[in-house]
């Protein structure tokens, strides 16, 4: 049995037992799971085939992908065949732009209405729960020349390499710190590819926070796979340790890469630089559906609060994998079975006892995946100096505004991210702040005194993607929600009367 | 800026970019046929005219806007190629009219 497909907005379901939002690992362990307690599933996801960004490509990956890719990539195709077994539905292709309580005039359940986008036409469906899978996205890398075209991040050379076999020419840097700069290097190598050299911006004085963590580090899978790539890099291409300072030169696109180590100043041209620091969870839709959140000082990001059962600030909404912190693909699938399982219990189809006793193994395993995280999360925790520009240095990508700009606007009282979108526009682009909204929080944080947490994040409004007009003006609209533009509804007597009058 | 591995080609497709001819393989986006073509700029910024490209390559960043078949602001490394598709620069902010053109 294959979860049946959706491919247009008119065949969705007025309402699903539950909804669940990305096709990564924990969005698909999560339906898995749910279906098979009898719920009825709707896993709705932007890309063209499950797998989320780490198993990208799984369905359709050939022998020589899963062989320079490693065997935790092929991990992946076990949970997409299990989900794919599953009798979930699932629609590829589409977007999630709202949630929020349902309306009751227009809605045909209670809960939550979903606001989704699928081949071109928007549609709204009901869910009883929501399980927010929407994983992770690259933290923002803020350095001179970051927006020239030829830099782009490492998990999009990985998207690259996963979805088409492509592989950078010469020459190619690699600059920035955590696992999968290394693990994207080591790939590229597998694949015949030539890296230039690699720039490791890791602060060594990480060590220090790092090592009371380094007897479970040593303890877990990541020590030996860590090992394993590191030394693989070290052979295939140069690695440069201790990089302090990076910036990106060229004349309309990249031509060089300038890095500062202590005093010795090094030029390296390059052709493609591909940036990274680490991922953070992915927070627009749960910030726009009001879903509380903290920041975490160890992993320099915000998060959103969830308790042992994956549930949210808001009581129909769960959040899994990535998205509710960064923990990887295998705890991700972990914690997405658990979530699937507290569901079913929540919503009558599994006795409370015999969820206990599903998740009891889950929750093992779990905690042998999650060991040496805490390690790995302050080992690679970024520079303060690239995660706080300073001069001319774009923060805002789309609205190009400089670390100066951001700067000089709380001198003149801004007082937090919202403030300063009216002030700058930072954060009020096509991307909505998933580019720029973690620097203009620690910005605004330096600059007040503040610690990052009283200073807080954007507040996303939805659509949390842009959407054409003509998709929304297409919609069916609630009577008070006719009434608040037009200032009254037409109904046959309100007609009548109007002619009446004319 | 990138190659593609040997055993990843498959049949061609044929759709122009700026008017010029470009091949891409069955399954690829449009960033990642411009990218494999030595493609690196897509766009110019609506606020400064300055040229940029794929980015993120997952939805994120909308640095890789394109106006597709007439129609401006869609994102390169969501959209798959399909054969005779013409694909163009989007130069600053996209043109209303035709933004809303089907």
């Amino acid at each position: 049995m294959t979860p049946r497909r959706i491919m247009s907005a008119d065949e969705f379901a007025d309402g699903y037992d539950l909804v669940v939002v990305g096709a990564g690992p924990a969005g698909m362990e999560a339906a898995r799971t749910a279906a098979s307690h009898g719920l009825d599933v709707l896993v709705a996801d932007e890309n063209r085939a499950p797998g989320g960004q780490i198993y990208r490509g799984i369905t359709t990956a050939r022998a020589a992908d899963l062989a320079r890719l490693g065997r935790d990539y092929a991990a992946g195709a076990e949970i997409a065949e299990a989900f794919a077994r599953s009798s979930a539905t699932y629609a590829a292709g589409a977007t999630v732009w709202s949630i929020a309580p349902s309306e009751p005039e227009t809605s045909t359940g209670t809960g939550l209405d979903i606001g989704i986008s699928l081949a071109g036409a928007a549609t709204f469906v009901n869910a009883r729960h929501v399980i927010v899978a929407s994983g992770a996205i690259e933290r923002p890398f803020p350095v001179p020349g970051w927006t020239l075209p030829g830099v782009m991040t490492a998990g999009a050379a990985q998207i690259a390499l996963k979805t088409a076999g492509l592989v950078p020419g010469e020459p190619t840097i690699i600059a920035g710190t955590g696992p999968l700069l290394y693990l994207l290097a080591a790939q590229l190598l597998r694949a015949g590819a030539t890296i230039t050299a690699v720039l490791d911006t890791t602060p060594r004085g990480n060590w220090r926070a790092a090592l009371p963590h380094a007897l479970d580090f040593l303890r877990s899978a990541y020590a030996r796979k860590g090992v394993g790539l590191m030394a693989k890099v070290a052979r295939g291409t140069r690695v440069f340790r201790g990089v302090t300072d990076l910036a990106i030169q060229g004349s309309g696109r990249v031509e060089a890469v300038t890095m500062r180590r202590g005093n010795e100043e090094t030029r390296i041209a390059a052709d493609l630089v591909l940036l990274h620091q680490g991922v953070a969870p992915n927070l627009n839709l749960l910030l726009a559906m009001g879903c509380a959140y903290a920041w975490d000082e160890g992993r320099a990001a915000f998060q959103p609060t969830i308790d042992e059962w994956f549930g949210s600030s808001l009581a129909d909404v769960s959040i899994v994998g990535d998205a509710a912190g960064i923990v990887g693909a295998e705890a991700s699938a972990l914690q997405g079975a658990i979530a699937g399982h507290a569901v079913a219990c929540r919503l009558g189809k599994l006795a409370s006892d015999a969820r206990d006793r599903e998740v009891a193994p889950l929750r093992q395993r779990l905690a042998g995946a999650e060991r040496g995280r805490a390690f790995i999360d302050r080992l690679f925790r970024p520079a303060d100096r690239f995660r706080r520009p300073r001069g001319e240095t774009l923060v805002c990508r789309c609205e190009e505004v400089t670390a100066a700009r951001v700067r000089e606007a709380c001198a003149l009282g801004v007082i937090g991210p919202n403030q300063l979108k009216a002030f700058l526009r930072c954060g009020m682009g096509p991307c909505q702040g998933r580019f720029c909204g973690l620097t203009v929080s620690e910005l605004i944080a330096e600059e007040r005194g503040l610690p990052v947490c009283d200073v807080g994040y954007f507040r996303p409004r939805i659509p949390v993607k842009p959407i054409a007009l003509a998709e929304l003006a297409a919609l069916e609209q609630s009577d008070s929600a006719v009434a608040a533009v037009v200032g009254f509804v037409e109904t046959p007597s309100t007609i009548h009367e109007t002619e009446e009058t004319l | 800026m990138f190659r593609r591995l040997p055993d990843r080609s498959g049949e061609a497709i044929a759709f122009t970019f700026d008017g010029r001819s470009v091949t891409a393989r069955p399954g690829d986006t449009v960033a990642v046929a411009l990218l494999a073509a030595g493609i690196a700029t897509c766009r110019r910024t609506p606020v400064s005219g300055t040229p940029r490209g794929p980015f993120c390559m997952m939805g994120v960043c909308f640095e890789c806007l394109v106006t597709i078949d007439g129609r401006s602001n869609r994102q390169a490394c969501m959209t798959e190629v399909t054969s005779g598709m013409r694909v163009e620069t989007q130069d600053g902010p996209a043109p209303s009219v035709t933004g809303d053109a089907p």
